[in-house]
């Protein structure tokens, strides 16, 4: 085969597949959110999305959940990578035992939050055990909305703190060692060598690591269901119950036209606040 | 100056044995929850459901039992392994070729397509399920396996892409130059000098493009009704369900994840390293 026409077959079928799959329908959420099924533009839907009345409490939990979890994730993680690479024995059990939450489902980590904060969960009867409570706490009640956000919260900081883990360690690993080896000469301490040259050199990875983690927070769903049913709502939970319960497609493309949105203004804004300047890339 | 240099042994024995529970903590953290899940599907039901809880599961398979009996349980699971390998199947026919020509040639509009690969990244991709749903009805892919893989796919496939083309790039390109003045010609080249190098780590990407699908939900529960993968039929009767079904669903969807990424974690960091840049 020709060689200059071969690399264009080989990526034909990504190509098309990306394009009806991905580019075409997000085109027509958008579209959906913005026209009638007569094909005629009106923000009768955004409207009647805006003024409902769980439209409001929808957005600010999950703006508010992903501005508690994502900033302790980042710590965290920035903390569990500098130790992996400092450790020599027992390094890869570690960062197994670490990593394990990547492969573990939204909802299955709902779930495992659930047997923890259940009325009859292992919290209660821990409680009791050590003689804090006589009669198990409803955690998860309609009438305890700040203990709902709470095990939400633990629950999206156990699974999704993996991820920006994995990124991190990835990213330490690319920083030639010569460099903080060059500022401990000069007599940089700890912290100093962690400010002053790790956390520039990694700004390409904490990008990705922070997009990628803040996207996926818009996208909180399977967890809240499972701890909080409906006395939580998130905007993807109603994309899912104006789809499924209402009926009205319309309605919930205009809550993913506005996932959409944040999500992109967002990584933009990430983006632009770490931009590595051209010519001090390492690679 | 011994006791200087005394203190600073003991501040670093300090710092040593802070740095270790800390590593135990840390661990405890992502073992300990998944632990209290498994044992509640150890227990019995009457266990799960009573306060104070035993210390120690009862070991029983009741739950489990219970579980795969239950109705449309057996069906969920079935459907999501079905779903899953479709996904991997097409992730990889399709991205493996991506990423070998990215890392193999330089053409024009190789950057326009790197470019869009990683976009999709700045999208919620599940959102994709409510176009789908229609355009599914009209091509009568609604409430199907493999209307359900294409969607999947479209998740897993930047991942495919980005990780085969660290594969390939991994591998010198005079392996194949020599193949080739031996007299193999490309696809012989390929086939019978680079795939076998590149095997194990084809193997961890499929699997990844596996775990992807078995752990999606939103879409899954957007696109099925009769057809439920095992998420979408958890998710759907969380609010009816006992707990101990609940939590037996939960540990069946958890003990192939754990497997999974025990089999790719040598990849893990290669996979990620590259989709930094």
């Amino acid at each position: 085969m020709n060689p200059r026409t071969l690399p264009y077959w080989l990526l034909a079928p990504a190509l098309v597949f990306l394009c009806v799959f991905f580019l075409y329908p997000f085109s027509l959420v958008a579209w959906q959110a913005i026209a009638t099924d007569e094909g005629v533009l009106t923000t009768q839907y955004l409207q009647r999305m805006a003024s409902h009345w769980k439209f409001d409490r929808a957005l600010t939990n999950t703006l508010l959940l992903t501005a508690a979890v994502v900033p302790i994730q980042l710590s965290l993680a920035l903390l569990m990578a500098t130790m992996v690479s400092k450790m020599n024995r027992g390094r890869d059990v570690v960062l197994y035992i670490w990593t394990i939450p990547l492969g573990i489902s939204d909802l299955a980590a709902g779930l495992i939050w659930l047997a923890i904060f259940d009325q009859t969960g292992f919290l209660n009867s821990a409680l009791f055990g050590l003689g804090m409570i006589e009669q198990p706490v409803t955690f998860l009640g309609y009438q305890n909305k700040t203990t709902i956000f709470v095990a939400v919260m633990l629950a999206e900081i156990w699974r999704a703190t993996a991820i920006m883990l994995v990124i991190l360690v990835a990213g330490i690993g690319l920083i030639p060692k010569e460099y903080n080896e060059a500022a401990e000469v000069f007599g940089a301490g700890r912290w100093k060598r962690f400010t002053k040259v790790t956390l520039p050199l990694l700004k390409p990875s904490l990008q990705t690591a922070l997009v990628l983690r803040v996207i996926l927070a818009f996208e909180v769903f399977a967890v809240v269901s499972a701890l909080g049913g409906t006395n939580l709502p998130v905007l993807m939970g109603e994309v899912y119950d104006w789809q499924f319960k209402l009926q009205d497609s319309h309605i919930a493309a205009s809550y993913a036209l506005l996932i959409l949105a944040i999500s992109i203004a967002f990584t933009l804004l990430i983006m632009g606040l770490l931009r590595t300047p051209k010519g001090a890339q390492t690679t | 100056m011994s006791t200087a240099g005394g203190r600073v042994a003991g501040n670093d024995r300090l710092a040593h044995w802070v740095f270790i529970a800390t590593t135990v903590v840390l661990c405890g953290w992502v073992l300990v929850p998944i632990w209290l899940l498994i044992s509640n599907t150890l227990s019995t039901a009457s266990e799960v459901n009573s306060f104070p809880k035993p210390v120690v599961p009862s070991l029983n398979t009741e739950n489990i039992q219970f579980f795969l009996t239950f109705h449309g349980a057996g069906n969920a699971l079935w459907n999501s392994i079905q779903v899953a390998f479709a996904t991997m199947i097409m992730a990889i026919s399709v991205g493996a070729p991506a990423g070998y020509a990215l890392s193999r040639f330089d053409f024009r509009g190789k950057n326009a397509f790197r470019v869009l690969v990683l976009m999709t990244r700045a999208f919620p991709l599940p959102l994709l399920a409510l176009p789908m749903a229609i355009l599914f009805i009209r091509v009568g892919l609604d409430d199907t396996v493999i209307g359900l893989a294409i969607v999947h796919t479209t998740l897993a496939l930047p991942f495919a892409v980005l990780i085969t083309f660290s594969l390939f790039s991994g591998i010198p390109i005079e392996l194949e130059e020599a193949a080739w003045t031996l007299g193999c010609n490309r696809l012989q080249a390929f086939r019978k000098v680079i795939l076998p190098l590149v095997l194990p780590g084809l193997a961890a990407s499929a699997i990844f493009a596996f775990v992807i699908s078995w752990n999606e939900v939103f879409a899954a529960a957007v696109l099925t009704i009769e057809h439920r993968t095992l998420p979408a039929f958890l998710l759907q009767s969380l609010d009816d369900a006992p707990l101990h079904l609940k939590f037996a669903g939960g540990t069946m969807l958890v003990l192939p994840a754990l497997i999974f990424i025990f089999l790719v974690r040598k990849y893990l960091f290669a996979m990620w390293g590259i989709a930094n840049r």
